[in-house]
């Protein structure tokens, strides 16, 4: 019995300390003074466009995923394509990969000498460099929910429905779909968790001009950083984390309950 | 990738620059100690979230994930508020190596719980029973039944803390300082150099590369290993 305890009070220890002390901690300091210094924080015209921009990026980034996620999961699963399984790794691969090494390849590929400078667009250093990035790092969620549930549904419905005379956007509509629809709520929230609070990937290629290309993530580092507004980066994390614990909320709601694998990373 | 443009000797002079292999050197050895502690307080923890039973439980398991939907900014600036001069618990471990041990800590907790806990929720009872019944002691049983089948869970978790650890930037920029040779990881380095040196930034990033994609490949590995029996 002793053991028992002694295991429950270290493993519920080290989550208070590595874990819980550190987020309770910004929310202290952050209301101590009451609301009056957040809501300011917040309402700060730099503030509110890093929030915009941080947003609008999301909205962009997490539709173009998803519907990649769902395709890319149908073509490893069902479509036995010779490339697949190589695709099936690299997917992976933003999972391994540092952020400072994503947007250091974005610069590379699309900067002075790289494959494709002279777009007649500007990417680096604005909007579409900062959509890049997100998009890059939170590739994996979606497709990594829907494989698995793919391969356990199997294709008699499907292959029922077909030989019903179903057309196969049909068959993908009224049956695959609705069978992998939790798997792709939960990669969603994923993925949208990702991109509103990427930093490194976003970070390098940005830019960071304040009220132009400048995150709510970069905001807060810059806020805490450089212009040593500990109340803006405090109030701004502050957001952040809320948004995160909506996040963590949807993700209890959608994990599926038998099954919590931990290979989503993150 | 464009590391190798100038040819090897190029990438090898940006390489073994001083400061690069420091950087390196430092990240590997956090990583790896990162991997040591995961492997005992993930396991521990997804223990206790199975087997145990508490008030608050749910919420608890639910809290795991907070890494995962927290802005990795957000946690460096968290801790920095802990651990630094001005705190409430007078700890001084911002921009120390220390300090970023606990911001790695902080962002890969997730990922040993999260491959453990499903299969000790799959674990039959019963071969801990019939060990006990055997006359077994608690120790033996651990170690000779449930360890066993826990360990291909407990190895791809840490795989996959220690890919998250060597790459990790937005946790650690705020806490470490950024001090070459002292407390510079390999992304504070690569970031660093981006604008003023970006053939040594490239030379450490293909370093990155390379050790991710063997910790990617041994994690497939892993998983087939682990269900060589199930098909």
């Amino acid at each position: 019995m002793i053991g028992r305890y002694l295991l429950r009070f270290g493993a519920l220890g080290y989550l208070g300390v590595v874990l819980l002390a550190p987020v309770a901690l910004i929310f202290w300091r952050t209301f101590e003074h009451g609301w009056h210094p957040f809501w300011a924080a917040i309402s700060n015209p730099d503030a509110v466009h890093a929030l915009k921009l941080t947003l609008e990026v999301t909205l962009i980034a997490v539709p173009l995923n998803t519907v990649f996620g769902i395709l890319c999961g149908l073509a490893i699963v069902r479509h036995r394509l010779p490339a697949m399984g190589l695709v099936n790794a690299l997917v992976d691969l933003p999972l391994a990969l540092s952020p400072v090494v994503v947007g250091l390849a974005l610069i590379l590929v699309y900067g002075p000498g790289g494959w494709l400078h002279g777009l007649p667009f500007k990417v680096l250093f604005s909007f579409p460099a900062i959509l890049l990035a997100t998009m890059f790092v939170s590739l994996p969620f979606v497709v990594r929910e829907v494989v698995p549930v793919l391969r356990e549904i199997g294709t008699d419905q499907e292959e029922a429905a077909a030989t019903l005379g179903a057309s196969s956007f049909a068959t993908f509509r009224r049956i695959t779909l609705p069978a992998i629809r939790w798997a792709v709520a939960y990669g969603v929230v994923l993925t949208m968790a990702r991109s509103l609070g990427e930093f490194g990937a976003v970070s390098v290629v940005s830019g960071n001009v304040v009220g132009h290309t400048q995150t709510l993530t970069l905001y807060v580092q810059d806020a805490y950083a450089n212009q040593f507004n500990e109340t803006g980066a405090y109030s701004a994390s502050v957001l952040l984390a809320l948004l995160a614990i909506a996040t963590l909320l949807l993700m209890t709601m959608f994990r599926p309950k038998e099954e919590t694998r931990g290979d989503r990373g993150a | 990738m464009k590391g190798a443009g100038g040819g090897w000797a190029h990438f090898w002079d940006a390489a073994s620059n001083p400061e690069a292999v420091a950087a390196l050197k430092l990240t590997l050895w956090l990583s790896a100690g990162v991997v040591a502690i995961n492997a005992l307080s993930g396991t521990a923890i997804a223990w206790v979230l199975v087997r145990d039973r508490f008030a608050g439980k749910g919420l608890v398991n639910a809290l795991i994930d907070l890494p995962f939907a927290l802005p990795t900014i957000v946690a460096s600036l968290t801790l920095l508020a802990l651990y630094s001069p001005r705190s409430e618990i007078g700890k001084h471990v911002a921009y120390t190596r220390i300090g970023l041990l606990l911001a790695l800590l902080f962002v890969t907790l997730p990922f040993v719980v999260r491959t453990v806990q499903p299969v000790l929720l799959e674990l039959d009872r019963e071969m801990e029973e019939a060990a006990a019944s055997l006359g077994a002691g608690r120790l033996a049983i651990f170690r000779r039944v449930v360890f066993p089948n826990l360990l291909p869970a407990v190895l791809s978790g840490v795989a996959l803390a220690f890919a998250r650890a060597i790459g990790e930037f937005g946790a650690v920029v705020l806490i470490s300082g950024n001090r070459p040779f002292k407390t510079e990881v390999a992304s504070l380095y690569i970031f660093g150099r981006v604008n003023t040196d970006p053939a040594g930034a490239a030379a450490l990033s293909v370093e990155l590369l390379v050790i991710s994609l063997a910790v990617l490949l041994s994690i497939g590995g892993i998983r087939r290993w682990a269900t060589r029996h199930d098909r």
